[in-house]
């Protein structure tokens, strides 16, 4: 008895640790975007929308949100342009990830595997070592600047194909023998491939098109290059990193944080909704590599 | 590496065997159709084929014939006229672009391989309607042809586009930034004003050479920190993440999907905002330094990005709160997979909580996510967005050439090179050098994984 009631206290000990731990280590995870929010409703007469020495706003106004949506600022186009390329990669990648899986999960054919150790070789090299070639083909047919949107929606689709791992590792559960059914039954593999298993494919799909959607609203490296100088054509990335970087970034801070804001909610909110998907995808791509 | 080139070889070597073979046993129309693509289709009234195959080869003599030799004969130069103003008349005579030659001239060498590509296909082609002739069969229609496309052909379809998007924005790009690598293409000689030209292996001897004008101390401090970093950044997140799964997936613990989601919370906020709001909080008027000042635990505000070790272990600690929720997320769905029978047995043998973790849970999950170690490994060399939006590669430093940082990683003192010192012939060099690391890294580790030596050990 007294064994079994020590036991029981060592439990819950254990647990009012591992309370305590999860505590402390939610509000370190969670503190940088209550700053964020806290920060953007700090009126601009407080520290001219710059950085203070406190955390708690003094008195809360959404000037800086409407900031945003004034004409003094490309927020708003912005904010656009990143969702149309973020659309339209998601689109385009997640077709061509599927039809390069399928070829590749499916069907042998002479110099597939050549095929896929030149693409693991090629992406061994940093992407943006193309960067500056790529900036002279694009400009060459005036995908830059003033047409960065399309430019950059190529660039993002166009090699887009050399991503397969993930997907085609979830091909490759599927099982043959369903092919090989429906082939005796006279399905030719284009059919097979979209009444069978792309309605298979469901979470997978789910998944491509989220990760692809997502990176759009991050990638600053080729976005700030290819839109170079030309504000209308910037995605919120590099419009953002300039209101922090430039050396006036004291009046830009507040601007910041709300513009951050305003970016993160949807796209948290896409994501918590899409999570299930997501941790699939992940969980079987770190096993398959 | 000495493996895939055997093969390589070998794949050539069968291919030329193959040639010959066909061109012995071919009949005269195989053997007019080494030299005119399609002449054989065409006469054994394959028309589609034959006229396509016809249609590349007129193609590319009239290319070649009006571009594409004078294309590839400037490569050796890269141009001889320089762009310049007569002093007198002031008149600007325009002179080559060494950029565009050498653009053009690896467009052109591109264009050659897939032509011998085609030439080699156009033989197979010949040979293949031989062999049905010869069985008495007959010869694919062009309908029929069409159809295969669809079927038995379906992967070329569904291949051609996402191959034919990577040459042209990956590889073509690739040779060319290669080639970059053995010029003098730099701030001085930029085209279209400049030309430049071939200097052999001058800009690697420059990277290796310690003192002078050599980059030796700059490329092994960087290249040193890349692998540190590279090291810390992967396994700090993996144990980090391994030990919150296990955290949140104890027995007795309540609200398991809440704690998971405001971890989770952290990996779809765009890293840009939060990594520039962290790396402001840190900043010498940030938040943390008036708190601690305020506290008395600093006397006064200490900038942490410009000290090179604070920076750098400041960057690791970081980037565990970026990298844990997504170990612990794949975690958590592998650590249910562990059969419960494994720990049942290690328990009735008395084994305690810590000797199961060392014994079960770590080999098991070492052994699956083995494969991600290696790619999370090299992503971590190249990782861009962390580096530049927490430290931006500082504190910068005069003993360190190009701008480049403390923090600064192969990848991102490329960038600079590009950006801020348009030296293109030395960023392309570090970025072939990088490649060189992240190969070599990859091959190493990959012949070491427990998963791939031995298959069946979990099963």
């Amino acid at each position: 008895m007294a064994e079994q009631k020590l036991h029981k206290q060592h439990t819950a000990l254990g647990n009012a640790i591992a309370y305590i731990l999860l505590v402390i280590l939610s509000i370190i995870w969670l503190f940088p975007f209550v700053c964020i929010v806290l920060q953007s409703f700090r009126a601009p007469s407080e520290g001219g929308g710059g950085m203070v020495d406190y955390l708690v706003p003094k008195t809360f106004s959404l000037a800086s949100y409407s900031w945003l949506f004034s004409a003094d600022s490309n927020f708003v186009k912005w904010f656009e342009n990143t969702f149309i390329i973020a659309f339209f990669i998601a689109l385009g990648q997640t077709c061509f990830v599927l039809m390069v899986s399928y070829a590749l999960s499916r069907t042998r054919f002479a110099g597939r595997t050549f095929l896929m150790k030149f693409w693991l070789v090629l992406g061994m090299f940093p992407g943006f070592l193309s960067m500056i070639c790529l900036y002279f083909l694009l400009k060459n047919v005036g995908l830059t600047q003033a047409g960065a949107i399309p430019g950059l929606i190529l660039v993002g689709v166009a090699s887009s194909g050399m991503g397969y791992y993930v997907c085609k590792g979830f091909f490759d559960t599927i099982p043959k023998t369903l092919d090989e059914a429906a082939r005796i039954d006279g399905a030719s593999r284009a059919r097979i491939f979209f009444t069978m298993l792309l309605p298979l494919s469901k979470p997978i799909i789910i998944y491509q098109a989220l990760v692809a959607f997502m990176a759009p609203w991050c990638d600053y490296i080729f976005a700030s290059y290819i839109a170079f100088g030309y504000s209308k054509s910037y995605n919120v990335a590099v419009g953002l990193y300039d209101w922090v970087n430039t050396n006036d970034y004291q009046g830009y801070f507040t601007r910041f944080c709300a513009g951050g804001v305003l970016i993160a909610v949807p796209i948290t909110a896409l994501f918590m909704a899409l999570q299930k998907y997501y941790v699939e995808g992940v969980t079987g791509g770190a096993v398959k590599g | 590496m000495k493996k895939n080139s055997n093969n390589v070889l070998g794949i050539i070597a069968g291919n030329i065997k193959n040639i010959g073979v066909t061109f012995k046993e071919g009949d005269w129309k195989t053997r007019v159709s080494f030299l005119i693509m399609g002449f054989g289709p065409l006469m054994r009234k394959s028309f589609a084929r034959g006229l396509a195959y016809l249609l590349i080869q007129v193609a590319f003599i009239f290319y070649m014939a009006t571009e594409g030799i004078s294309n590839l004969s400037k490569l050796s130069t890269l141009g001889t006229e320089e762009t310049h103003m007569d002093p007198n008349t002031f008149l600007t005579t325009y002179g080559d672009n060494s950029f565009l030659i050498l653009l053009y001239g690896v467009l052109t060498a591109v264009l050659c391989v897939l032509f011998v590509a085609f030439w080699r296909l156009n033989i197979q082609e010949n040979q293949n309607e031989q062999e049905i002739i010869k069985k008495g069969g007959s010869l694919p229609t062009a309908t029929q042809d069409l159809k295969s496309l669809l079927d038995q052909k379906f992967h070329a379809t569904l291949l051609a586009l996402p191959v034919l998007g990577v040459l042209i924005f990956m590889v073509v790009p690739i040779i060319f930034m290669i080639c970059v690598a053995f010029t003098n293409y730099d701030a001085n000689h930029q085209a279209p004003s400049k030309l430049f030209t071939w200097v052999g292996l001058e800009n690697f001897k420059q990277l290796f050479q310690f003192g002078g004008n050599g980059m030796g101390s700059t490329f092994t401090t960087i290249l040193i920190w890349t692998l540190v970093w590279a090291f810390f950044a992967t396994f700090s997140t993996y144990f980090g993440g391994i030990a919150l799964a296990l955290l949140i997936n104890k027995k007795g613990i309540k609200f398991k999907k809440l704690w998971r989601t405001i971890f989770v919370m952290t990996i779809a906020i765009p890293q840009f905002i939060s990594l520039l709001y962290v790396s402001k909080m840190f900043a010498a008027d940030g938040l943390i330094n008036t708190y601690f000042v305020k506290w008395g635990i600093f006397e006064r505000s200490y900038n942490f990005w410009a000290h090179p070790m604070t920076a750098r272990i400041l960057i690791i600690v970081l980037n565990l709160w970026i990298g844990v929720p997504y170990v612990m997320l794949m975690a958590t769905g592998l650590l249910m997979n562990i059969p419960a029978d494994l720990y049942e047995s290690a328990r009735i043998d008395g084994a305690n909580r810590w000797q199961m973790f060392k014994k079960i849970t770590m080999p098991y999950m070492l052994f699956v996510t083995g494969p991600y170690l290696l790619t999370s490994f090299t992503g971590n060399l190249n990782n861009f967005n962390v580096i530049y939006l927490l430290s931006g590669g500082g504190p910068t430093s005069l003993k360190l050439y190009g701008g480049s940082g403390y923090t600064d990683l192969l990848v991102t003192w490329l960038y600079k090179l590009i950006l801020n010192s348009t030296n293109y012939r030395l960023a392309a060099c570090v970025g072939i050098l990088t490649f060189i690391v992240v190969a070599v890294t990859s091959l190493i580790a990959y012949n070491r994984l427990p998963s791939i030596k031995d298959e069946e050990g979990f099963q």
